[in-house]
């Protein structure tokens, strides 16, 4: 493979070798650091990107798996920090250290393209990513402010 | 306000006010102390009062960030309190992340001190800048400092009106006598504009957009990523190694040795085999390419079951006094009944969000003499970098260049800079800037871990129910072990956490030690010993309550007796070095905040609960504030517990941002939660068990507390710490919440162990 598409821009990827995660082609070869590393192996959620709208762990999703596919990172969610997700994340001040919110951010904003009034076990269902400073409760609220936004766009 | 990142910044910027950005600070140590210059580049006109303040001609306001941002708002809550005091315009506040430097002061961001220690010096900075500033309005309007008032980033003549803005008096504030700190006048807290008001913390955009930068996100140019083969047990080290395949993976450039720490572990590293490579993942495939033979080292039998089983009988023996009140001995004997039970709680990992991550650039000469160091860290403490780096470099730790990048979590971890030498070591060998990453593995396998421990406690109690004699025996590893091998057994400091320190009224106390060896390293971790003591001790009032057929809550009001302070002199306790004047033991405060929990969770309404449900209670005082919690649990007839509501009350004084308190209040339940529920690292031969979150758990949103209610109460006691202060009494209060829903009594952590189905 020779390019990807990441945020709607091609980007090349020459002799990057194919089984190389996605996250690290992100960080490692194209620089774009905001996607997180923690843990390798699909458990923690904080590498969490969109492939053609869906969220994918990119740890665990090789290049070669990335094809012709139109991959989003936190740097293309949107333009200038005004997503839904990243609003309602500043209104309840959800960060603390922030390291795992990338990952949260874009699991949340790709459940909430399909489901804008997700009840709170399907939030518990698909948000599975782990924060070790604990700032679910607040995930959740924000969740549900994003999703109010959504419905009544 | 915006902020610069550190890693723009050099030492070299740093003293000579040079930089890139507009950081413009100058010191030189006289014989007076710390002065302070007005050294200024020479594009920028620039008015440096303090080590933590300058001021620009436009009016710009910098501000420097000593502590590291690791998710408790630090970096914002400080310069807040500097920006309050000084009248300043938060809007035009820059914010300078500083490097290690010891003329700051203490810059370990560890032991939940960082307000507490500054908060009176940076109000100091912030005073000394305005009152310049308002000598130098008064002058230049030939009226009396006295009318002179800064305010909103102005000075006001209070009589005229007349005002001047900040930026405008730069060049002749630059003449002026510092003031002695004792002559300034600080704001009464009744003119607090940012102390006690919150804001968005300073990376908050940064964080949200993905731009934010962590130490595993620090780049420098033409760098290898590296991730080290470490021997599996502590103080083991390498044979032999065979790199060909590893070398042989594309993209891998080297392989490289580090050697292991010499005597006790510290801060160096545990040494092992590097592969550096051009991206992370070719050097993680290189690492699985490596056939590395290990001599395992003195550990290698360690069996962390066995050892808990040693701990057991160790504390079933008479230990060393530590506290002694009264007769214990007489009045187990004589008491009307007695009761007994053994706590456990297993060793446990950090496991910050953002595994140990730095990179460093070594520079050296033609005889490979260290010429220069620069180190970007997601540290918790540059100071600690600076000294464990420059031995291992053979240069001055004052010439060590740690930049500070954000934190994606610490909790004690990277306090322990092992990480940052690895890096240094690697740039000197390789000559080329080199990046370490831990992976998750690495993390929680050679973690500095939480202790393993037992935890005897034996009363005996009279008519009324209320114990008359109090024996507890602690025994784990202690973290002295870490400095000193010969340690052998739980230091002061560690036992003043919830052991030594046992506020109750009862008459006859005696708290004993025993010993135990130490086989990995140990580690403080949030709340440290707090974790197991307050457990035991929590717990253990709880199980006097049930034995009395008390309501839990009444009968811990009557253990903590009546309003007083503990004789810290006579219980020989350190008060972790700070005075009983600003920060007395006051039971008077921690029944207060029992009582309020007590109030806000409708204890008594919700006594009588229906089987599967119950109500747990547990108070503490740690890191010199006062907890309070409440835990609600359902356990379903198959033993699944849900938490539907944790309360929480706390006293920590004077409080700065009162969001960001609260949000570590929270976070503090959902850690201990992840703890108590599943927190358990075991090893066998020496070898740590569990290696990810498939196999150290951590509690996720659907197992979290659903709703946790926070209240922090309005205090004008000397600011205490908050960050670990919460932590302690949850563990226990959610046992307790067990117990009185299912009648299962917990005294051996994790949950996950335990049918928990009701009785
Ligand atoms: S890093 Fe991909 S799920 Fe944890
Ligand atoms: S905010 Fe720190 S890990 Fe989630």
């Amino acid at each position: 493979m020779n390019t990807i598409t990441v945020n709607g821009r091609q980007h090349s990827v020459e002799g990057v070798p194919e089984d190389t995660p996605l996250l690290w082609v992100l960080r490692d070869h194209l620089g774009m650091t905001g996607t997180k590393y923690g843990c390798g192996v699909s458990e923690c959620g904080a590498c969490t990107v969109h492939l053609d709208g869906e969220s994918v762990q990119s740890c665990v999703t090789a290049l070669s798996e990335v094809g012709e596919g139109n991959v989003t990172t936190i740097e293309g969610l949107s333009e200038d920090g005004t997503h839904p997700v990243q609003k309602a994340w500043k209104e309840h001040n959800v960060p603390q250290c922030g390291y795992c919110q990338v990952g949260q951010m874009m699991m949340a904003s790709a459940m909430l393209k399909k489901n804008q009034n997700p009840s709170d076990s399907e939030i518990d269902e698909e948000m599975w990513n782990i924060c070790r400073c604990g700032t679910y409760n607040r995930i959740r609220a924000a969740i549900k402010t994003a999703a109010t936004e959504m419905r009544n766009k | 306000m915006s902020t610069t990142e550190s890693s723009s910044v050099s030492r070299r910027d740093f003293l000579a006010g040079l930089s890139a950005g507009s950081l413009v600070l100058m010191a030189k140590a006289s014989s007076a102390g710390l002065t302070v210059t007005g050294a200024t580049p020479e594009t920028v006109e620039s008015f440096d009062p303090d080590l933590f303040v300058s001021i620009e001609s436009d009016g710009t306001v910098n501000i420097v960030a000593h502590r590291s941002e690791m998710g408790t708002g630090i970096r914002t809550s400080l310069p807040r309190v500097v920006a309050d005091e000084l009248e300043a315009d938060w809007d035009r506040v820059v914010i300078q992340q500083a490097i290690g430097d010891k003329r700051l002061g203490d810059q370990n961001t560890d032991g939940s001190n960082s307000i507490r220690f500054f908060f009176k010096r940076m109000r100091v900075a912030g005073a000394t800048a305005r009152t310049m500033l308002e000598q130098t309005a008064a002058e230049k309007w030939g009226v009396s400092a006295s009318e002179c008032r800064g305010r909103n980033h102005e000075v006001v003549h209070t009589k005229s009106n007349r005002k001047i803005g900040y930026g405008d008096l730069v060049a002749d504030a630059r003449e002026l006598d510092v003031p002695k700190p004792g002559t300034l006048k600080l704001k009464p807290a009744s003119e607090w504009k940012y102390i006690g008001k919150d804001v968005p913390v300073a990376d908050m955009d940064d964080i949200l957009t993905g731009k934010a930068v962590y130490g595993i996100d620090s780049r420098m140019e033409n760098q290898l990523f590296a991730v080290l083969a470490r021997p599996p047990v502590v103080g083991g080290s390498v044979k032999s190694v065979n790199a060909d395949k590893a070398l042989a993976v594309p993209g891998v450039v080297a392989v490289e040795q580090i050697p292991r720490f010499k005597g006790a572990p510290s801060f160096q590293p545990l040494g092992g085999v590097a592969v550096c490579a051009n991206s992370t993942w070719a050097a993680i495939q290189g690492r699985e390419a490596l056939e590395v033979d290990w001599d395992l080292g003195p550990n290698a039998d360690y069996d962390s079951e066995k050892f808990a089983e040693q701990l057991g009988a160790t504390v079933s023996q008479p230990g060393t006094p530590v506290r002694k009140q009264g007769d214990v001995g007489s009045a187990l004997k004589a008491g009307a009944r007695t009761h007994s039970a053994d706590y456990f709680v297993p060793h446990l990992s950090h496991a910050p969000m953002e595994t140990p991550c730095a990179v460093a650039d070594v520079k050296t000469d033609s005889t490979g003499k260290v010429t220069s160091c620069v180190i970007n860290a997601a540290t918790q403490n540059p100071q600690a970098v600076q000294q464990a780096v420059g031995p291992a470099l053979g240069m001055k730790n004052e010439d060590v260049i740690v930049n500070v990048t954000l934190l994606g979590a610490g909790f004690g971890r990277k306090s322990k800079p092992d990480y940052c030498v690895e890096a240094a070591v690697l740039s000197r060998a390789l000559k080329r800037p080199v990046h370490v990453t831990w992976t998750r593995e690495d993390d929680i396998r050679h973690d500095y871990f939480h202790t393993i421990s037992r935890i005897h406690v034996e009363a005996a109690v009279g008519e009324d129910g209320l114990p008359t004699a109090w024996l507890q025996r602690v025994s784990y590893p202690t973290i002295m072990s870490l400095f000193n091998p010969r340690a052998g057994s739980p230091a002061s400091f560690e036992q003043e956490m919830g052991a030594s320190d046992l506020p109750y009224d009862i008459p006859n106390v005696q708290i004993e030690t025993g010993p135990a060896a130490s086989h990995v390293r140990i580690g403080w971790l949030r709340s440290v010993c707090h974790i197991q003591q307050n457990f035991a001790v929590c717990s253990f009032a709880d199980e006097l309550a049930v034995l009395a057929g008390a309501d839990s809550y009444q009968y811990l009001m009557n253990l903590l007796g009546d309003d007083r302070e503990l004789d810290m002199k006579a219980l020989k306790l350190s008060n972790r070095g700070a005075s009983t004047d600003d920060y007395p033991y006051d039971i008077g405060r921690l029944k207060n905040v029992t009582r309020r929990v007590a109030e806000i969770s409708g204890w008594k309404e919700k006594r009588d609960l229906p089987k599967g449900r119950g109500l747990g209670i547990a108070c503490c005082r740690a890191f010199l504030g006062y907890t309070g919690h409440v835990v609600e649990v359902e356990v379903s007839p198959e033993g699944e517990v849900s938490i539907p509501n944790v309360w929480v009350v706390l006293d920590a004084g004077v409080i700065v941002s009162p969001d960001r308190v609260k949000a570590q209040v929270e976070g503090a339940a959902i850690m201990a939660t992840s703890q108590a529920r599943y927190g358990e690292i075991t090893f066998t031969n020496g070898v740590a068990n569990q290696d990810n979150f498939d196999t150290y758990r951590m509690a996720k949103m659907a197992d979290a507390p659903l709703n946790i209610h926070v209240e922090l109460l309005k205090s004008d006691a000397a600011p205490a710490g908050v960050g670990e202060t919460t932590v302690p009494s949850f563990a226990p209060a959610l046992c307790n919440a067990i117990y009185a829903a299912t009648g299962k009594r917990i005294r051996n952590l994790p949950l996950n162990r335990h049918d928990l189905t009701p009785e």
